[in-house]
């Protein structure tokens, strides 16, 4: 039985999560995933109606308990400075980075 | 006993009645961690990148590297002001003095704050996490940050990136649990005497049962979030680890309510925690079920899912347990079925992984954290290197499974049906305790764990088997109801057994309250009289 995510879908995996592998922590890591994915095929083995509804969370948040929004008012950011020594790399308050990749729509 | 050994309601006793104070309490504190904390943990040994087993600690060493960094001098200045308030006759706090470890997860304004991450290695929080400021508030003395599984992503604390991990005080070759696993090593050690800590699928109360303290999640939405660095947001819960309920009970009430900056935080009052602890457990209906006796978890050997009975040790413990409260008035009631609970872990690796993921996406090298020195061509390829070099290895699994499982042609299959998953989960508890159910439940009464604490090495590489670890506790996080882990004895190593009670939305004043009689009932047990190994030495 072939793996579910095959070298070249873990590749494209890789690439949407902005990350870079050596070849072993590839191989680790696709094991891994694909051991999970048995573990999830057990989402199969019961049905789920068809009328059972997402829940993006297990409480139900009634409009009484949930918060007020705020009033829409500006109040100045007082950690910016803080904020900012913490950055790799800062110019004048802006924070620099390499250059966006650019593609010739040509 | 030393004041480091003490709880905190006594802590505070002993403090405003001037028996003793606030430095006293903490220069104990700060002899015990001279005495068995060892060597500050560092990035320095190579990821893991293939799944090995993490460097063992030297064996020969008797320390538990709870801490990730401590800070002694903050913490002096915040004991010596607490005692000039107590010299001028003003109110410090309820829990005036009390040491408190905080799992370093939270931002804590001026302190390292690292995730357990090297992606976050050098990073110094701006602003204190809403929870911690609060426990400051009420006189809290935070001494330092508890080491944890990195981003929260474990069941063993061995995924840290600062080693040496922290071990299990009751055998120093085992693990302590995770996430919190420095939480409850501090706090079962007598290092701190209370922690905060998180719990997304257990990750308080399996630590908590591993090392033989009190464990609390909890309900989602009571305590805020902001500060938190995010790991499932529709999962996640602050909490406390305690050495008895009644400091649970403080802990909650100090660190509970809503958030301006939480929108997730309920808007509901706080009632005193500690106002029924005593009203024992006459006429509440104590439920029992099948469902976490037995379970589907996979082989070790084979890696095949299989149905199979919880280690007998551990199922008579929580019987024990069950005839105890009964012997007290409290109906026990038997069979509460909870069908739903072989999907948990299943729909916990979906749903966790696509939250995780795209809480993730925020470390790019770019704001704050670790930006790699490489040459690069452009910005995507400095977001590459600059992840790959500082997340482990489980923060990429997990952000792996994220993208895969929530692309968009597998989300139908995945995503969506892991969450109609989580409303049958839900509906089990709401059945369980439905006043006009079947059952009628007030608490359920199961296992926390479905072992004792394994072996340092042991589970680590396989990724099913360590997150089948959390079966019995990752149930409530998906349906945001409270559960608690206290300990109810020993298993025939010597290791702590976790008794785990759950209860309805909001009630954890009703879980609170079983918790505590079932303490009273067991004060003089044999085996409450036993203390962690590395403390007998």
């Amino acid at each position: 039985m072939s793996d579910e995510i095959t070298p070249e879908l873990f590749a494209h995996l890789v690439e949407l999560a902005a990350l870079e592998l050596t070849p072993a922590e590839s191989e680790y890591l696709r094991k891994e995933l694909n051991g999970q994915l048995k573990a999830i095929a057990e989402l199969e083995r019961i049905p789920v109606p068809a009328d059972v509804p997402p829940a993006a969370h297990g409480v139900t948040f009634t409009p009484d308990i949930r918060p007020a929004l705020r009033a829409d008012e500006t109040r100045p950011s007082t950690e910016a400075e803080k904020i900012l020594q913490q950055a790799p790399e800062t110019d004048e308050g802006y924070f620099v980075v390499p250059e966006i990749p650019h593609t010739d729509l040509g | 006993m030393e004041l480091c050994d003490l709880p905190a309601h006594e802590l505070v006793r002993q403090l405003t009645s001037g028996q003793t104070t606030a430095v006293a309490i903490l220069e104990s504190i700060f002899r015990r961690i001279d005495a068995v904390e060892g060597r500050a943990p560092s990035t320095g040994e190579p990821l893991t990148r293939t799944g090995e087993s993490p460097t063992r600690p030297d064996d020969n060493e008797q320390t538990l590297h709870a801490y990730i960094s401590i800070q002694r001098e903050r913490a002096l200045e915040r004991a010596q002001a607490i005692d000039a308030q107590l010299a001028r006759g003003e109110d410090p706090g309820p829990l005036a003095g009390v040491p408190l470890s905080v799992k370093d997860i939270f931002c804590v304004a001026g302190t390292p704050t690292t995730a357990a991450s090297k992606m976050l290695e050098n990073f110094v929080a701006p602003y204190t996490a809403t929870p911690v400021v609060r426990l400051e508030k009420a006189g809290a003395v935070l001494v330092g940050k508890a080491n944890l599984d990195e981003y929260a992503y474990g069941s063993s604390n061995e995924s840290t990136a600062f080693k040496p991990m922290p071990r299990n005080p009751w055998d120093l070759a085992r693990v302590p649990g995770g996430s919190s696993g420095g939480s409850a090593v501090s706090v079962a050690s007598g290092e701190a005497t209370v922690s905060i800590g998180t719990d997304t699928a257990g990750s308080i109360r399996q630590p908590a049962a591993f090392c033989g303290v009190v464990g609390t999640k909890p309900t989602y939405g009571r305590v805020s979030r902001y500060g938190l660095i995010a790991f499932g947001s529709s999962l996640d819960c602050p909490g406390p680890l305690t050495r008895d309920v009644r400091d649970a009970a403080l802990m909650l009430n100090a660190m509970c309510g809503a958030d301006v900056n939480d929108s997730t935080a309920a808007n509901l009052p706080v009632p005193d925690f500690t106002a029924n602890l005593n009203e024992g457990v006459r006429g509440l209906r104590l439920g029992l079920s099948p469902d976490y006796f037995r379970l589907r978890s996979p082989d070790p050997q084979t890696g095949e899912l299989r149905d199979t009975e919880i280690t007998p040790e551990i199922k008579q413990a929580v019987l024990d347990a069950a005839q105890k409260l009964a012997q007290a008035g409290a109906e026990i009631v038997e069979d509460v079925e909870m069908p739903n609970t072989p999907l948990a872990i299943p729909a916990y690796f979906v749903i966790s992984r696509v939250e995780a993921a795209s809480n993730l996406h925020r470390f790019d090298g770019v704001k704050y954290g670790h930006r790699t020195r490489a040459q690069v061509s452009d910005l995507r390829e400095m977001y590459r290197k600059s992840r790959a070099e500082a997340f482990g290895l489980q923060p990429k699994l997990r952000i792996l499974m994220g993208m895969y499982v929530s692309g968009a042609q597998y989300a139908k299959q995945y995503y969506q049906r892991a969450l109609r998953v989580r409303t049958l989960i839900r509906r089990d508890f709401e059945n369980a305790f439905d006043k006009n159910g079947k059952h009628r439940c007030d608490v359920l009464l199961t296992p926390t764990t479905p072992t004792t604490a394994f072996e340092i090495g042991a589970v680590y590489g396989d990724s099913v088997l360590m997150q089948y670890a959390d079966l019995l506790t990752v149930p409530a996080n998906h349906a945001g109801t409270p559960g608690l882990s206290l300990p109810c004895g020993l298993d025939s190593h010597g290791l702590p057994i976790g008794l785990q009670l759950l209860a309805n939305d909001w009630d954890e004043a009703t879980m609170l309250r079983t918790a505590a009689a079932y303490e009273q009932i067991t004060t003089n047990e044999e085996w409450r009289k036993m203390r962690p190994r590395v403390l007998a030495a």
